[in-house]
């Protein structure tokens, strides 16, 4: 691809910034499903059994995986700001990712 | 397309304008300035486009070259034009003059917001300053200390795209290097202009200054070193 863009840790900050939209959607959902355990139990127990289909749970996967990359992303940019400057920052991007990645591994297998 | 010409496709025009294609013969060793060169002595005499010494000291022939800011005379299309054929545009996130040439003013000018130059604080009465090459401070300042203003840094930051009012990666460095400075009298200044709005703590740590600058310099390393010097100058009440 030819542009300035495209390099390691561009592709870190487009991840951390898309995980972080897409999390900002996810989370008013989760609070409202959890809301439920309030004053709809019954629509709750069936969310619930709904989340047992294997789609969900790969759906799931997806959703650790980015959760995942959004915590290591930010503590990427936290070390980058706040401790002394490190040129292997290609590698800290792959560790980042590889941690976000092997979060989803551990979630899908305990997932059964 | 034959192997011994090359197809060119070079910007006219202002913010508004065209690209122009050109046909230019391919030379062993050929740059991308050469081929620019070429094209205004041979074929286009009103193409406009800036350079200097040729040789990567003056940082005057920055342009955009299939869609990545290089330094022209230094670049050799062997290297970027993989596929037979050359775009080349002006430097982005500066006003265009004309064709290839950019309007630096507001480079410049936020060299001077930043407070980048050098505040003496000796008198031609004191002798030389010592400065250790093994000192810390000295090696941070050594290592950004080559910049050539080139402003293909400024030209890949998409910070300063989106942020119009930001200082850039490559008057940021310059910064960094005086912060270094024991000798520089004008820190708490410095440190006040780059702390903010527009200044260091705006940098996304993207690092596509530091993966395009040609002279290898590290923007995102001075910018982050700035992050901590102005935190630590704001909890002591410094700034």
């Amino acid at each position: 691809m030819k542009t300035h863009r495209n390099h390691a840790n561009y592709w870190a900050f487009v991840l951390h910034r898309v995980s972080g939209l897409a999390l900002l959607l996810f989370l008013p959902a989760h609070f409202y499903v959890l809301a439920l355990a309030v004053e709809e139990a019954a629509t709750l127990d069936m969310f619930l059994s709904w989340t047992e289909a294997p789609v969900v749970k790969l759906l799931e996967t997806g959703l650790v995986i980015l959760l995942a990359a959004h915590m290591t992303g930010g503590l990427r940019i936290l070390a980058i700001e706040f401790l002394a400057w490190r040129d292997w920052q290609k590698s800290v991007v792959a560790i980042t990712g590889g941690l976000s990645l092997a979060a989803g591994l551990i979630f899908l297998l305990n997932a059964g | 397309m034959s192997n011994d010409t090359l197809t060119v496709e070079i910007w006219r025009g202002r913010e508004e304008g065209e690209f122009q294609t050109f046909q230019v013969p391919r030379m062993a060793s050929q740059t991308v300035l050469d081929i620019v060169t070429y094209v205004q002595r041979n074929l286009d005499p009103g193409l406009s486009y800036r350079f200097a010494c040729r040789v990567g000291v003056c940082g005057s022939c920055a342009m955009t070259v299939n869609g990545k800011p290089r330094w022209t005379c230094r670049t050799h299309v062997d290297k970027v034009a993989g596929d037979g054929t050359l775009r080349i545009q002006p430097l982005k996130n500066l006003p265009v003059i004309r064709d290839l040439a950019v309007d630096m003013t507001e480079f410049f000018q936020k060299w001077t917001r930043a407070q980048a130059h050098f505040v003496p604080t000796a008198t031609r009465g004191d002798d030389f300053a010592q400065v250790s090459p093994d000192d810390p401070r000295r090696k941070e300042a050594s290592a950004g200390i080559e910049c050539i203003n080139c402003g293909v840094c400024y030209s890949a930051c998409d910070t300063v795209a989106w942020l119009g009012d930001y200082l850039g990666p490559a008057a940021l460095n310059r910064a960094w290097t005086l912060v270094n400075d024991e000798r520089d009298g004008g820190q708490a200044a410095r440190l006040k202009a780059i702390a903010g709005a527009g200044g260091c703590q705006s940098c996304h740590s993207h690092q596509s200054c530091f993966e395009l600058c040609p002279k290898h310099l590290n923007p995102t390393a001075a910018i982050a070193g700035l992050k901590r010097a102005t935190v630590k100058a704001a909890l002591k009440g410094e700034i």
